[in-house]
């Protein structure tokens, strides 16, 4: 009998991939400037302070060199990137006053839903501004803000706290994406959960970049008081176009004592997008952030979400999903620094590349010598659908005492024969034996999820799996 | 005939395993298939339910007098075969009782009634002495070598086969599971359906009505009879059959 080979389509991408025709109110020239940068600042309305960070952001950008150790940037030009474009629409708090073409997007991807059903609060950004901000009553009056970051930056009671906090716990210094972000940065959401202040249903805010050659940049600074609780959600999707479009994001969580911060992404970026997004989370005493992860989408991707575990038995877990097709490279994982004696971090990642996606997993973790009694566990598994994909895995640690427990997994594979010929003769068809196996590899992972994302990310590998066999 | 096997010739990664066998199995009839490690036993059933890594040289295989030689595993299931495999596949995040339903939906072509399927499938695990939990854990999943053969004739009786080839389903099981086991095949057997059991011990063979006897050596079939011949194997061993044929 010949050996049959399984022929996997591309995602289907058609809910995305509607481009709305731009209609801009106002945007940049293309390319980095000082000009450029005081041209968006000043249409920002930014206060002096954050219009001097800018322009130092961009000194420094400018003089660290592109990084050189992961996948290829040569298709980026930051010559050719408009970094800043508004939407024809100031922010609203109704739906209903949000235009035509961008609300018709949104209801496309089941935001206005999503908040009806299962939301505390919804923010959506289109392209580099925030075009709808809205929170429940109720959470409203637990104290809770939830905000575009231009808004807060401003706002008189929060202004300060943002101050205190906007890129001092990712600094410009950090990497040359995050000195680009602290320059041209436009968009996101501040959330400020008052100390043991619980909010039980999730906050959410999607990202949506729908112009080409664009770059979006946005903000996202959450900040917990003592013992609050809260889980926040992040999309983001783009139409694909031949022009490369950028992506340099930047989140800060600030975990206090006991408080505990749930960050789940999924990102569904085009296959032109070069997503060089940077995450990180300070954790006090007691504190627990939980990330959970799905890459499903870009041409390019650097994603290490950093958990600094300050505090005595503060904690992290982080849950990541990747997957690579074609013309995909995926360079994604975890960090944690152990600052504290007797914390925790456990890492599980599961990355899936085909048709000559690319995977790499990297991560490192870091226990300081004062850090004594800490766990760590590490665990990351890989398929292959075919010979031409590739996984690799980069794990680094540093240990600076002898009184931890660590322990590290690493698992790549690809789907035996055996396993298909055994769901097979069950009655299940090869495409359907295929498509189980690859959803069972996700499983973990698909129920850490909101629901809604996890029947997504399941129905987005059913069509990845149903090419025609033969 | 529901089952006919005719002069099969067998591959493995280019060597010849199975050399001109034939096999005849009607309705309601129970088979045993013995002989010794390596004859080709294995090959044989994998061959039947359509492995890819056991091609076919020469011969046939009708099923219920359809030519099923050639044709892809899932439709030799829904034509009605099943294997109950010596090592079963593991297979994370799958819960037995989603792929149960997915097999039995497969295999008949009908949408399952929810209710009535979670029924019948909790009386069927406590026919199996089989914990419920078991439903909900993912197939096969750490399972130990004897809850896997009890998974393997779950499936059996969840998807109510024409003809069930059981290969070696009874080694690793201790004396009672071996006892639940062979109750449930037991329970399954009617004169609609048949059975084609491979065994090393003759435990499960107390508690089924055997028909017929087949002895398997070097890639064919060497010698055929009644339950009589089980006896004769069991004081003589394969050798000392073999010479005498």
């Amino acid at each position: 009998m010949e050996k049959k080979k399984t022929q996997v389509q591309d995602i289907d991408r058609t809910i995305y991939d509607i481009r709305d025709k731009v209609n801009a109110s106002y945007q940049v020239e293309e390319g980095l400037t000082p000009e450029i940068v005081e041209e968006i600042s000043a249409k920002k309305n930014d206060p002096e302070w954050m219009r001097e960070f800018r322009l130092k952001s961009l000194e420094i950008y400018n003089r660290i060199p592109m990084p050189a150790w992961g996948p290829s940037l040569d298709g980026l030009h930051m010559e050719d990137i408009i970094t800043y474009i508004r939407p024809n629409t100031p922010m609203r708090g109704n739906w209903a006053q949000v235009p035509d073409d961008i609300k018709n997007t949104f209801e496309r991807l089941g935001i206005p839903k999503a908040e009806r059903d299962s939301l505390a609060g919804v923010g959506a950004q289109y392209d580099s501004e925030v075009v709808y901000h809205n929170v429940r009553e109720e959470v409203r009056r637990q104290g809770v803000v939830y905000t575009d970051m231009e808004s807060a930056v401003r706002d008189p009671v929060y202004g300060p706290m943002v101050r205190d906090h906007f890129m001092k716990l990712v600094p410009p210094t950090d990497h040359k994406f995050v000195a680009l972000h602290g320059a041209v940065w436009s968009g996101g959401s501040f959330v400020y959960v008052p100390p043991h202040v619980k909010v039980s249903i999730p906050l959410q805010s999607y990202f949506r970049l729908n112009a080409p050659g664009a770059g979006q940049f946005e903000h996202t600074l959450i900040i917990l008081g003592e013992g609050a609780d809260l889980h926040f959600i992040e999309g983001c999707s783009a139409p694909k176009y031949n022009v490369a479009n950028l992506h340099a994001g930047c989140v800060e969580l600030y975990v206090a004592k006991n408080a505990r911060l749930r960050y789940s992404t999924i990102e569904n970026w085009s296959k032109n997008m070069y997503n060089l997004n940077t995450k990180r989370a300070l954790v006090e005493e007691g504190g627990t952030v939980e990330w959970v992860s799905g890459s499903f989408g870009s041409h390019v991707s650097y994603l290490y979400p950093m958990s600094i575990l300050k505090g005595e038995n503060s904690r992290m877990e982080f849950t990541g999903i990747t997957f690579a097709g074609k013309g995909q490279n995926l360079d994604t994982g975890a960090k944690v620094v152990h600052a504290a004696p007797h914390t925790y971090s456990s890492i599980n990642t599961k990355s899936i590349s085909k048709d000559g996606g690319v995977c790499t997993y990297r991560s490192s973790v870091e226990i300081l010598p004062q850090a004594y009694g800490c766990r760590s566990s590490v665990n990351c598994e890989s398929l292959m659908l075919d010979d031409r994909s590739r996984s690799d895995t980069v794990p680094v640690m540093d240990i600076r005492n002898d009184d931890v427990d660590v322990g590290h997994e690493a698992k790549i594979g690809r789907i035996s024969d055996d396993a298909i010929f055994y769901l097979m003769s069950r009655g299940i068809s090869e495409e359907d034996a295929r498509a189980m196996i690859v959803t069972g590899f996700a499983e973990p992972v698909a129920k850490e999820l909101p629901v809604e994302y996890a029947v997504e990310m399941n129905n987005l590998i059913k069509l990845e799996m149903e090419g025609a066999i033969g | 005939m529901l089952l006919k096997v005719k002069d099969l010739k067998v591959s493995v990664d280019g060597s010849v395993i199975l050399n001109g066998l034939n096999l005849d199995v009607d309705r309601g009839e129970v088979h045993v298939l013995m002989g010794p490690n390596g004859a080709g036993k294995s090959t044989l059933v994998n061959t039947i339910m359509g492995h890819p890594q056991y091609k076919v040289e020469a011969g046939e295989i009708l099923f219920d007098g359809k030519d099923i030689t050639h044709a892809p595993a899932n439709e030799r299931a829904k034509a009605g075969l099943f294997l109950s495999f010596q090592n079963p596949e593991e297979v994370p995040g799958v819960t037995l009782e989603s792929f149960l339903r997915t097999s039995r939906m497969s295999v008949t072509g009908k949408p399952v009634r929810l209710f009535a399927f979670k029924k019948e499938l909790a009386e069927k695990m406590k026919d199996l002495d089989m914990d419920a939990e078991y439903a909900s854990r993912y197939l096969n999943v750490g399972f130990s070598g004897g809850e896997k053969k009890k998974s393997e004739i779950l499936q059996m009786l969840m998807t109510r086969p024409q003809l069930a080839i059981l290969d070696e389903t009874d080694s690793g099981l201790d004396v009672d599971a071996v006892k639940i086991v062979s109750q449930g095949v037991e329970k399954f057997h009617s004169s609609e359906n048949s059975l084609l059991i491979i065994t090393h011990s003759t435990k499960i063979l107390e508690y089924l009505n055997v028909d017929y006897v087949h002895v398997l050596m070097d890639g064919r079939i060497v010698r055929s009879g009644g339950s009589g011949l089980i006896r004769e194997i069991n004081a003589n061993g394969f050798q000392q059959l073999a010479a005498s044929v």
